[in-house]
């Protein structure tokens, strides 16, 4: 054995890697640092591969499962690419009252796809959010960063339509 | 324990009974040792408590909220009271809840009659559920060379995860998910039968309250376990430190 751990390498030479391992460094690679390195590996890549996972178990020394359950307890985190547009429906109880259930169902039918699912063509990310704070606005969503409110079904493809 | 061997003995009453006991003592331990029933499912002797099942709540007098007993110390003068009708109506409330959340069909399960979902079901008088069963989906993986998990049974209890994490020292469970979608998983979500942690012990299996982990091979009403290995095991590690 090592008296100090193997530095343990990133599974390719791609640049990104450089940001996670400034994460892992910044937290003194405490297991500790798992959420905020799942963050770092996110953001760089857009979403959490098998590979990545193993890494950072790895590298912080967290059991793999417990990182997989830490990645999959959390909405925001995502173990699929992502598509190139994301559309967020608020599900909170205000939005759910005011008929986000409606709205929901609109696209699944239309695009084919379930919240937390991408369209085959990658174009659509579908996602659900539990309450993105804007009640008064209610039924919001929000499409590629860009919050919407009083959202109708119709309103709601016509913004997707656009995507296309 | 207590380092310099002084023990701080506490007096409490339980159903109106005196008794004494170690102040570092937890309600559940001073009614097990007084023979005062409680029920609890991811409570197990030789692993930590998590409080999560909340059948072992009971009353407190002077508190309005229920205490679980597995997690709460005693304290001087304590009136614990075990069973009320509050207590009972929660209790059975639980147990409803988790049958409906999965496919708990006790006569083809491999663990009838050694079950302690079905003793406790027993134990508390449910014959019936108020609400409707969810029928969830769910694979059976029997990938692993000795041994078999069935989500359908599992009551997300947590003692697979825990005592593979505190006492084998693997941690090849955790919970993944949240909410209705939580599920025990093993590595990555894979098969059990290719994680590479996993050390083939059996403890799971053998802490397993349910049927959801059992010994392969087995059949209807065979899933008998090995309930003294986990105190033993821990008795032995104390003396090890």
């Amino acid at each position: 054995m090592p008296a100090y751990p193997v530095k343990i390498q990133p599974p390719s030479d791609d640049k990104r890697w450089g940001l996670v391992m400034a994460t892992m460094k910044r937290h003194g690679y405490q297991s500790n640092a798992v959420i905020e390195t799942l963050h770092t590996v996110q953001e760089s890549f857009g979403f959490l591969e098998d590979d990545s996972l193993r890494f950072v178990s790895k590298a912080l020394n967290v059991p793999l499962s417990k990182v997989y359950g830490v990645a999959t307890f959390y909405h925001f985190f995502t173990l699929k690419p992502q598509g190139k547009h994301t559309c967020v429906v608020c599900m909170g109880t205000a939005c759910y009252v005011k008929g986000a259930g409606e709205i929901m169902e609109a696209i699944s039918q239309k695009y084919h796809v379930h919240p937390g699912e991408t369209t085959e063509n990658g174009n659509l990310s579908l996602v659900t959010a539990r309450c993105i704070g804007a009640c008064g606005l209610a039924p919001a969503g929000v499409f590629d960063g860009e919050v919407s409110g009083k959202l109708t079904p119709a309103d709601t493809l016509t913004k997707l339509a656009k995507w296309e | 324990m207590p380092v310099n061997g002084q023990i701080k003995i506490v007096t409490l009453k339980v159903n109106g009974k005196d008794v004494s006991a170690r102040a570092d003592q937890t309600i559940l331990q001073v009614c097990r040792e007084n023979e005062v029933f409680i029920p609890t499912l991811c409570h197990l002797e030789g692993l930590s408590n998590i409080g999560a099942c909340r059948l072992c709540m009971v009353e407190v007098a002077g508190q309005k909220k229920l205490l679980p007993a597995c997690t709460t110390t005693v304290n001087e003068g304590m009136e614990i009271t075990t069973t009320t009708d509050r207590l009972g109506h929660y209790r059975r409330m639980i147990l409803e809840l988790i049958f409906s959340e999965r496919n708990h069909t006790c006569s083809v399960c491999v663990s009838n009659n050694y079950c302690e979902l079905q003793f406790l079901s027993q134990k508390l008088g449910i014959d019936h559920i108020r609400v409707p069963y969810r029928f969830p989906k769910f694979n059976v993986d029997a990938s692993h060379p000795y041994f078999v998990l069935d989500h359908n049974r599992c009551i997300l209890c947590t003692r697979c995860v825990r005592v593979c994490d505190e006492i084998e020292g693997a941690h090849v469970w955790d919970v993944s998910g949240r909410g209705i979608q939580a599920r025990v998983i093993t590595e990555l979500n894979q098969p059990w039968g290719s994680a590479e942690t996993c050390t083939q012990c059996g403890k799971c299996v053998n802490v397993c309250p349910v049927g959801a982990l059992s010994d392969k091979g087995r059949s209807v009403a065979e899933n008998k376990k090995r309930s003294e290995f986990l105190p033993y095991l821990t008795q032995r590690r104390r003396e090890k430190i």
